[in-house]
Parts: structure tokens; sequence; C-alpha cells
């Protein structure tokens, strides 16, 4: 029996901040290349939600036993927000969803107790946003991504892509760096201080995960060392010993140190681009070092990413710096001069949980009618009560007409709303996101996204909007 | 099952209007009692003479005690009424309908909105809890979606389409100039309309309805009482009313290029009022500007203009105050303003002017026609209701 990644796929957001475009308005910060930024409507829970999707469709009918996200940047503290994923996808009530919260090591330890779990099917979600303040280090070097990992045992139906050849973990209590729950940004120790512990931790995981997976350093095939700090991660790189070929880009340079969520991003990526046999590794330094080895299987040569982390680093557009400071609540602009809307009913929210989370319509089995949201009454020949539900969030569809409203309330105005026709039926008009307002035309095809609407008296409002269809959305 | 309607058996004998403009001196009480005096001294009656009342607000108070505490009403039926932008139609329908039925022998029908409180511009609706699911989009946005698709089904360029909007726009503009109780009493250059800062898709500031507040009134009573009030009664020929069922939101067979509960209730209040060419028998018609295109669409629904040629009218001016049929004649809710729970009533009050000759001179109309229309919506493209109304000054 087998057991390792039966589904992988990262999330990367579509926006891009040059770090070039940091230093001119402040005089300092920033740095080279480009750092992946959640739109003003995203956070951890929905981009864990499309990471999850991804990897969901990247094994067409695998169920998992319970679902599990990790992030040190939570929408929720005390609610769960694995539940919030968990009605996105669909799953059913029976599986439980669990939230691994807080530290940035969470991300590598909900995977490394979920490999550790025979016999099970985890979904494995890692979702973060990392900035700090203006000019900071935290602020260029971060990026924000998810990345959702199935683990399983291999069947027939969902072979193991990459087996779990095994690792290891060192653990070790020091400060290097730190945030007080409802600080904003996180604090560093000296530099130095920290690479003096990371360097012999990152060691000693990398050369006692290697035995346990009864591997040499010389045959790995891929790796990549993660982590926030970056002396202490290239330091570490360069004593792993492997062919100078096996090291992996690291995704730094585009879309940043993503925190909880990169061990789980750089798997996803390694296992789409490696070949049947090699050997893909990844080791972690957060608060200790954790090592994990795998092979990619034969089954991976029949497998087909449903949208590779590299092409959603391709298809990315950029972002103003100051966009970027608004929607991280760093600078405060002007809002529109329209109230603010009213918090979510819970109750009401309950109510309509396929609805508001799933994207899920109903029917009418006589005249076939779509309705959006559901309704009892058809409003094709008025049955009473004969619905099935219709599941859309993955139906794409076409813009019949849109419009740009200037004045509506949102976090980023202009509002661009279009009227949306599904394929094999079905109409909703809906926001549009990840999109400039120029670019809209009728006849544009878009997907739903799972997003955040806005957030008052502490409630997100969580829905659905669509988006252009993403270019490069093939392998 | 039927919509018979009440024909000739109820009249309007008194009305009154306020200024409509932002009022920051005056308040809703304010509103109501200078709208209502105006209206009792138009029908020569005292409080007291009124059996019930209805009154319509969207959103500026709740029940009748709203209406019963400034006029110090006792013990009065005073009923408050709202549906969307026809709240003010809808409290004259019911007061009609109360007369007509024979319960009570006066009925007051009363409007007032107080928006400019609320600090922020245009109309706010007050928050329902909900899942947070609904849309959030402004009036003017939902309503931008019908100049393109309109454009785009009849073949009218981008630019010619920009002409026509500006061209109703400025022609509601000249009227109001002329109106006393206008909100806004300026004449505006096509030049100046398009070039007003955009709100929702191409619509700018000048293709919308001004907000204000305001209050306008009306008392009925039975049709052979009317002479008792008035030398120049005007009778209700047509009440109708459609409400959609929001279906045109999803239904993929809605293409944004008319209103189909505005039609529904045209061809309902033409039937009850034997009126076969309304075009032609028409002597003015006041119409739910809310937008530049809502008037256009308007004119192919009420059946002023084929489908698809609206546009040619408007160019023409055909509804100029001294067109073939004039349409908002004082200003409509682009120039007049927008109270909510008043604009029905409002626009009965000019046709009450001008089927009376009672207009000031200037934008008095000339015509020999007895009949007038208003038209009031409320909503938005594919989730609407509608309310059309037909009076005149003949019996028969």
């Amino acid at each position: 029996m087998t057991r390792g990644i039966v589904g992988a796929a990262g999330y990367v957001p579509f926006r891009r901040l040059a770090r070039t475009d940091i230093a001119p308005l402040f005089g300092s910060g920033g740095g080279k290349g480009t750092r992946a930024v959640a739109s003003h409507d995203e956070d951890t829970t929905t981009m864990g939600v499309e990471a999850a999707r991804l990897a969901l469709r990247s094994a067409p009918g695998k169920v998992p036993d319970s679902l599990w996200l990790a992030t040190a940047t939570p929408a929720y503290l005390d609610k769960t927000n694995a539940t919030t994923l968990h009605a996105a996808l669909r799953l059913p009530a029976s599986t439980p969803a669990f939230d691994f919260g807080g530290a940035l090591r969470s991300g590598v330890g909900a995977l490394q107790a979920a490999l550790m779990s025979p016999g099970s099917t985890q979904l494995v979600v890692v979702s973060d946003l990392r900035d700090g303040l203006p000019t900071s280090t935290d602020e260029s070097a971060g990026g924000d991504a998810a990345a959702a990992l199935l683990v399983g045992d291999g069947t027939p139906d969902h072979p193991v892509l990459a087996e779990y050849l095994g690792g290891a973990s060192v653990s070790d209590e020091f400060l290097d760096r730190w945030r007080a729950p409802g600080e904003r940004r996180s604090r560093t120790w000296e530099e130095r201080f920290g690479e003096t512990r990371y360097v012999p931790l990152g060691t000693q995981a990398w050369t006692t995960g290697l035995e346990h997976a009864g591997l040499d350093a010389e045959s790995v095939n891929h790796v990549v060392v993660v982590g926030m700090h970056t002396r202490a991660a290239r330091a570490v790189t360069r004593s792993l010993g492997v062919p100078a070929d096996a090291l992996v880009d690291d995704l730094n340079d585009s879309v940043g140190q993503c925190g909880t969520a990169q061990v789980g991003l750089v798997l996803a990526a390694m296992v789409e681009a490696a070949r049947p046999g090699e050997v893909i590794a990844v080791l972690s330094l957060a608060d200790g070092a954790d090592a994990l080895f795998f092979r990619v299987t034969d089954a991976r040569a029949d497998w087909t990413p449903p949208r590779p982390v590299r092409s959603q680093i391709a298809s990315g557009a950029p972002l103003a710096y100051g966009k970027f400071l608004t929607w991280r609540g760093m600078v405060t602009t002007e809002p529109p001069r329209r109230p603010e809307p009213a918090r979510v009913s819970s109750s009401a929210a309950w109510r309509n949980e396929s609805w508001k989370f799933g994207f899920v319509g109903s029917k009418d089995r006589s005249s076939e009618a779509i309705h959006l949201p559901p309704a009892r009454i058809s409003m094709q020949g008025g049955a009473v009560d004969d619905m099935e539900p219709v599941d859309l969030a993955d139906t794409e569809a076409t813009i019949t007409t849109y419009t740009i409203d200037r004045l509506a309330y949102s976090p980023s105005p202009p509002i661009v709303f279009a009227v949306l026709d599904f394929d094999g039926g079905g109409r909703f008009p809906v926001e549009l996101t990840d999109v400039d307002a120029d670019t809209v035309d009728i006849g544009d095809r878009v997907e739903m996204t799972f997003r955040r609407l806005f957030s008052a008296d502490g409630i997100h409002d969580y829905f659905w909007k669509a988006r252009p269809l993403v270019r490069g959305d093939q392998d | 099952m039927a919509s018979h309607g009440i024909k000739d058996r109820v009249a309007i004998v008194g009305m009154g209007c306020t200024r409509f403009a932002e009022h920051w001196d005056k308040s809703l009480d304010d509103l109501i009692i200078d709208a209502a005096e105006e209206t009792f001294a138009s029908a020569g009656i005292a409080r007291d003479d009124v059996d019930a009342y209805w009154f319509g607000t969207a959103q500026s108070g709740m029940s009748g005690v709203t209406l019963a505490r400034p006029l110090q009403l006792e013990g009065k039926p005073v009923t408050r009424v709202e549906n969307y932008c026809t709240t003010g139609s809808e409290a004259l329908r019911a007061a009609a309908y109360a007369v007509a039925s024979g319960a009570y022998d006066v009925a007051m029908a009363l409007g007032a909105e107080k928006v400019k409180d609320s600090g922020y511009q245009g109309l706010n609706a007050f928050p329902i809890p909900g899942d947070g699911t609904a849309r959030t989009l402004t009036a003017a946005a939902m309503f931008s979606m019908v100049a393109p698709a309109y454009g785009k089904k009849y073949g009218v360029g981008e630019d010619e389409l920009t002409e026509v909007l500006a061209r109703i726009s400025w022609k509601n503009h000249q009227n109001g100039a002329l109106n006393p109780r206008a909100q806004f009493r300026k004449a505006v250059t096509t030049e100046t309309i398009c070039a007003s800062p955009r709100v929702a898709g191409r619509l700018g500031v000048f293709d919308c309805a001004g907000v204000a507040d305001g209050a306008a009134a009306a008392i009925v009573v039975r049709a052979e009482d009317a002479h008792k009030y008035t030398d120049k009664p005007v009778y209700i020929k047509a009440l109708s009313f459609s409400a959609g069922s929001g279906s045109g939101l999803i239904d993929p067979a809605y293409d944004y290029t008319w209103f189909p509960e505005c039609a529904q209730a045209a061809e309902d209040a033409y039937r009850q009022a034997g009126i076969t060419d309304p075009r032609g028998q028409l002597a003015m018609a006041e119409v739910h500007d809310c937008f530049t295109p809502t008037e256009l669409v308007l004119m192919e629904d009420l059946g002023f203009a084929e489908r698809g040629t609206a546009w040619r009218d408007v160019l023409a001016g055909t509804f100029d105050r001294d067109g073939v049929l004039p349409v908002n004649p004082d200003g409509g809710l682009k120039s007049f303003g927008h109270p909510v729970g008043a604009s029905g009533l409002r626009m009965f009050f000019e046709t009450w002017l001008q089927l009376r000759g009672e207009a000031t001179p200037e934008r008095q109309i000339d015509t020999d026609k007895t009949l007038a229309l208003t038209h009031n919506l409320g909503g938005y493209p594919g989730e609407m209701v509608s309310f059309v109304s037909v009076v005149g000054t003949e019996l028969g």
C-alpha cells in the first residue's frame, strides 16, 4: 500500500506587486521581482477554497475523509475557518473540518500529520497572507497564496502521484519571528541569531530524513527549502549536497514567501513539473525543521494538473502599489459616499448555506428552468416544491451584458457587474472580480470564484463572484 | 377573474404639491402639513371632512401614525403604504378604491419623502437582515444595462444613442426650468449633459433623476359628488398595477430592452379606460424617467411608439412639450426631483394642472384632448413594480 499525494494544486492570486514600485514612494524598501497579492475580496479562507477546488478537480471523484486548513492569518479566531471551505466544497456533513491555526509551522505540520495517517484521505489546505509595514522586508518579500494537497492511500481510481518515502522533524524553542494576537505585523530577532539556529536544525532534519526515506542526497531530483528566514534558507540550501540542477525555484521572486502556504505551493509545483521516478523533497524551516521526501509515481504520467502553479504565476496582472496599500488597510482612501453594508444575518446565511457557500441553485423538474438562488415555486409553469439542486460553482458562463457602478459601496470601487448566462442554462447577475473595468466585453467567458464581499461587525460576507476565465488554464 | 377598473366612478377634486427640493429647512412633518393644507384648500374642505387617509412613504416613517401625528387626525383610519418608487401612486389607488367601494365618501392620498436627511447622495434602502448574497448595485447601474441592450437590438449606434438619451434629459430640463415647483429650474445644454461625470455604465449625472424632499396629495370622492367640490374635477379612467415576479433577473429570455411589468400595466389601463391609440388620444403623459434610458424604453412599453422606433421620435421632438404627445411636461423625475413616496402623486398633480388649464401660461400645453396618463415604476429591470393610470376631465 503506497501513501502520498493523490491530488494537488496551488492557488496564486491574480495580482502582482512589482517590488521596484515600493522605493519610489517611500525612498526605501522593496527589491526585485514581484509578489503575489490577494485581491481585496480574498482572504486565507477564500484562497483556500480556490486551491481546494483545484485539488479536488485534480482527482475527480475523490472524497476526503477530513479537511484540514492551516494558516497563520485566519479570517476568524474561535470560529473554525475550515467549515467555510467545507461548505464551499459541498463536502458531506460527516466530513470533519479542522483548523491548524496560528503558527507558520502549522502548514507543514498538517501535511506531515496527514502523511502519517494511513487508511484515510485528508484534504490538507494551506493558505496565507503575508505583509508588513510599508518598506519592510516582510511587505516586499512576503506573498499571498494557498495550496491544497489530497493525501491518501493509492487506489486504482486514485493512484498516488507522489509516494511519501519518509522524513524527519526537529523542534527547538527559540525566538526568531513572532506576532502577538491582534498585532498587524510580525517582529523578528536579530537575523544572525536565527541563522545560527536554523542552519544546524535544517541540516539535521535533512540528514535524518534522507536516512528515514532510504535516500542519499545525490538521488534527490527536485528540492526546495522554504521558510521566512531568507538567509538561513539560502545557507541550508547550499549545504544540502544535492545535484545543482535539483535546486528548484522557491517562488520567492514571483509569488513571495507565502508563510504557511509555501510548503504546499512548492510541493504542488514540483509534482506538476516532475517526471515519474523522480525524487522530490521539501525542507521547511519554522521553529525547527521538517523534511519530507516523495517519489513521483508512474501515475503522474497520466495526470493532468487542472491549473499548474507556473501557469498561474505567468497569468497574473500588475497592481499599483497604492492599491496594494489600500487593500491591506495600510492606507485608508476616501470610500464611496454610500452607507456601508449591514452585517450578514447568521441564521439567514445558515438557512441558505448551499446557495451562499456552494452556489447551488435549483432546477424545476418539469420546465427545467434554473433558479438562482434556489426557489420553491418555478418561474415557468409554477410547479411547487418540485425542484432538484443544481450545482453551478464549476460551470462556466458567458457575459450577456454588464455595467460599471461607480457609486455603489465597494471596498475597492468601481464595481464591475455582469449578467451571466451559464453553459447549460441558468442566468445570474453578479459582480466580476480580478478584472480591469475597461477590458470587459459582452460575450466574454467567465468562471465562478469564492470571495469575501465585505466585512461588518467582524462578520465576513462570503459569496461567489465571477472572473474572466484564467488564461493559461491548460497545462 | 378580471381587472374591471373603476372608470368614471371616482374623481380627484383637490390636489396639492410642495416644491420638490433639498429642503434642508423642512422636516417630513413640514412637508406633509404643507401638501395637506394646500390640498384641503384646493378641495375647499377641512381635515375632519376626510373620512380615510392613505399615506405613502418608502422609508421616511412607518405606519399611519406618521401622517396622523403631524396632521393631528383623531380616530381616523390612516394607513401607510409602500411599494418601492410607486408608493405615491399606490396611496392614491387605495384611496380611490376605498371611495369606489362605497366604504367612504371622501379619502385623501398623501405621499411624502424626506430623503435629504440621510447624509448620502442618492436613495438608500434601509437594510433588511439577509444572507449577504443580494446585489448591492445602485439603481443607476441596473438601469444602465438597458441602453447598450437597446442599441444593440435595434441597431442604434453608440453616438446616436448618446444623443437620444441627452435629448430626453435636455427636454425634461427644459420643462423643469419653467416649473416653479421643480427641483432643478435650469435649462441644460446637450453638451453639458454629455460631458457630465459618469455614474454607472454610460450614464452620467444628467441621465439620473434628481433626489429631493417633497410631498403631494389628492382628495378623491365619488364621481357624482365631484361638483360639490370643484367645477373641474379630474375623473379616474383607469388604475392599473403590475408586480413582476423578479424572474427577469434570472430568466435567460429577458433582454433588458423593455419592462414587461410596464407593458402589462399599460395594456390593462388602456382596456379599463377604453383607449385604443394612446399616442393619438392622450393630451400628455407623466412617466417614470428615473434614468434617461428608462424614459426611452417606456415610450415603447406604453405604446407611444412601435418597438425599436422611440429613439427616432425622441430626436424628432414627438415627446416635447409642444410635440405630438408631451411627456413629462413638468420636468419629470429628472428635473422635478424624486421624493420616492411623493412622486406618483406629483405626476397626478401635473395632469390636474394641465387638464384643468391651470399650469402657468408659459408651460401650459395647448390641446383639446381631455385624457392624460401617469406611469410610475419601482425596482429594477427584471424585478419591477409598475403603475399606470389614465385620468380625464370628461365622463364617458
